[in-house]
């Protein structure tokens, strides 16, 4: 068995036993949902509607109802499928990156983390697909042959390999979440007495029955696709960012952009996960698994991922004057001094002087303050790619092609709208399925399990060929 | 044919693996263990071979990048050269950088799918399966260790029982499977 120092904080508190563990678990999906969840329910479910109804109005008018205009082609629409993908970034990372460096504490968050990221990336493959205008021949971004001659799609463009790098991070990242699921739907399975509830978990299992053969392949599958998933985490953000970065417009020109955007990326999806597991740990009573340490874990990465942002946007200002070029540094100049002031500033304040505020170890262990924190980091992040994409964009190198975007009320209410789906979803997960992984948490109950942690009699044996 | 089983049960997976040498030492062919959760050593105990998914995941993988590679190759070079931007489309080496990121994703896409889905065949865990443990508990806190009399020819059902009994095993069972 694997032997953990004892001064190390226990991740599991509490004096928990296997079946401890399954009954925390399980016990909100078989009781009663309580009220609380109904109305965050219909709230969610209502404000996801109104954002249905506004892409069918925008699929039945025309991309003319955006605020979008000559000068400004992109603007509410990719900064949201930027933020969304950004957001969903921290799943992947929590149950890949952390599984290849062997940090148990995922172990707590990574279900939920993941869920999160295939509905994050669900809300960011909305927005390419509607600004098609023409939903319906989404298809023709595949290569296809078609019917109009041998023309194929350009894989020479950055808006390709975007096609094939969310879709493949977000089927990846499904069948990841899957695998791992089988066998607590197994345990609920199990568990189940009324039939309607045993039929669909026993479909949803799978016929899982834990045999140690299946169990040597469960390790070996999961490790390799952490393996594989690592990579693609890395590369669905640069790739994104190559979106810009290919292009020859001032401010959006620029090499740094793939590692930086892979750092906001985990930067605004560490904030989600706390934003979304303080509330749930206290809504399912699931303190024991979901800690101060935990949450101090992920401030912590917050903290570097934020200084890295920070590093990345004081680097751009000073290449954009060092390179110069007079639209680079314009452009720049523009940037926090031009019409967009407040967005540039709001984003400065949020994303770099926010995470620093980590530093304190009182402050990354309140919870109240992490809470705050998470949301003023995603704000902080929704502006960073307003003010990336917008104020690039919105000066031209013709001034009598300068020009303003001004959201329409459809920009917003999709924007809304996606919001109030995601949460529609998330809602939907922490009712029906296992939000902790309880078979990665019983395999570190004897480690890093209080109780067992602090027995002082530790009579186990330690002879195993670990 | 029906067949005669012992399932012992445990409730902690040490005692299980400590169990499960002591027997195997004593010459006893274990056919299954159903448990929870993974049971790190338990495979050499009972004699489970490491799985060979890993290397067919390179092989899916490898599959997927010389597919991206020819497929980019056919539409880009040699159905229809296109020139985007001056940039020349003769051969694939004057445009390969631009072919590297799909053909990453789809190598990373082809070597995912393809485990998952030779890992579920393989299982046979599909939608709608038939559960197999023997015990609903063995997917919560216990732990089951099957042994065949079949397989156990040397021993009597009575002495497999008796040794089993020494290992801290808190249920016996004897089921008849097909």
């Amino acid at each position: 068995m694997h032997k953990e120092a004892a001064i190390r904080e226990p991740l599991i508190l509490g004096h928990k036993t296997y079946h401890d563990v399954t009954e925390d678990v399980c016990k909100p999906i078989e009781d009663k949902a309580p009220r609380m969840w109904y109305i965050l329910f219909g709230i969610a479910l209502i404000i996801g509607l109104y954002g249905v109804g506004s892409i069918l109005y925008l699929l039945g008018t025309g991309i003319g109802v955006w605020g979008l205009n000559k000068t400004i082609g992109w603007a509410w629409d990719i900064t949201n499928f930027v933020w969304w993908v950004g957001i969903g970034h921290a799943g992947t990372l929590i149950s890949a990156v952390l599984l290849l460096f062997r940090q148990k504490w995922r172990m707590a968050i990574n279900r939920s983390a993941e869920a999160m990221t295939i509905f994050a990336v669900f809300m960011a493959g909305l927005f390419p697909l509607i600004h098609m205008g023409r939903l319906w021949v989404g298809y023709w971004t595949l290569p296809l042959p078609n019917q109009f001659g041998s023309l194929w799609v350009n894989f020479n463009s950055p808006l390709l390999w975007d096609v094939f790098a969310i879709s493949t991070y977000l089927s990846v990242s499904l069948v990841f979440w899957y695998i791992g699921l089988i066998p607590d739907f197994a345990t609920i399975r199990d568990r189940a007495k009324k039939p309607l509830s045993k039929k669909m978990y026993s479909i949803l299992a799978f016929g899982w029955s834990g045999r140690a053969k299946h169990w040597n392949r469960f390790e070996l599958v999961s490790l390799v696709l952490a393996g594989l998933a690592t990579p693609l985490v890395f590369s669905v953000h640069s790739i994104v960012s190559f979106d810009f970065a290919t292009s020859v417009i001032p401010g959006w020109h620029t090499t740094i952009f793939p590692p930086y955007f892979v750092a906001g990326a985990v930067f605004s999806g560490f904030a989600m996960v706390q934003t979304l597991l303080l509330v749930m740990r206290k809504a399912m009573g699931l303190e024991a698994y979901i800690h101060t340490k935990h949450v101090e874990y992920m401030n912590i990465v917050i903290m570097v991922t934020g200084s890295i942002v920070g590093v990345a946007y004081l680097t751009e200002l000073f290449v954009s004057w060092y390179s110069g070029v007079e639209y680079e540094s314009y452009a720049f100049i523009n940037r926090f001094s031009g019409p967009y002031w407040w967005a540039y500033w709001s984003m400065m304040t949020c994303n770099v002087i926010s995470p620093q505020l980590m530093w304190f170890r009182p402050l990354r262990r309140s919870l109240l303050f992490t809470f705050i924190i998470s949301i003023v980091v995603n704000i902080g992040m929704w502006f960073e790619r307003y003010v990336i994409i917008v104020t690039s964009l919105h000066r031209d190198y013709l001034p009598s092609a300068w020009s303003m975007h001004y959201p329409s009320h459809i920009d917003i209410a999709i924007y809304i709208g996606t919001i109030g789906l995601f949460f529609t979803f998330f809602l939907l997960f922490a009712r029906y399925f296992p939000v902790l992984a309880l078979n990665e948490i019983k395999t570190i109950l004897k480690s890093s399990g209080e109780s067992y942690k602090n027995a002082p009699d530790h009579s186990h044996d330690n002879h195993s060929n670990h | 044919m029906a067949e005669k089983v012992i399932y012992a049960m445990y409730d902690d997976d040490d005692v299980l693996k400590d169990g499960a040498k002591k027997l195997v030492a004593k010459g006893v062919k274990i056919s299954e263990v159903f448990s929870p959760f993974p049971i790190h050593g338990i495979d050499p105990i009972i004699g489970i071979k490491n799985t060979r998914l890993g290397i067919l995941a390179f092989i899916y993988g490898i599959t997927g990048t010389m597919l991206a590679t020819y497929g980019m190759r056919f539409f880009m070079v040699e159905d229809w050269p296109m020139n985007i931007g001056g940039k020349p489309n003769f051969t694939y080496l004057d445009n390969m950088l631009a072919f590297i990121p799909i053909t990453f994703e789809f190598t990373v896409l082809c070597a995912a799918h393809g485990m998952a889905i030779t890992y579920l065949l393989r299982n046979k865990t599909l939608p709608g399966m038939p559960a197999q443990n023997p015990d609903p508990r063995t997917t919560d806190d216990k732990f089951v260790m099957e042994i065949r009399l079949s397989e156990n020819s040397s021993f009597s059902a009575e002495q497999l029982e008796g040794m089993i009994r020494e290992t801290g095993m808190i249920e016996l069972d004897q089921k008849e499977i097909k």
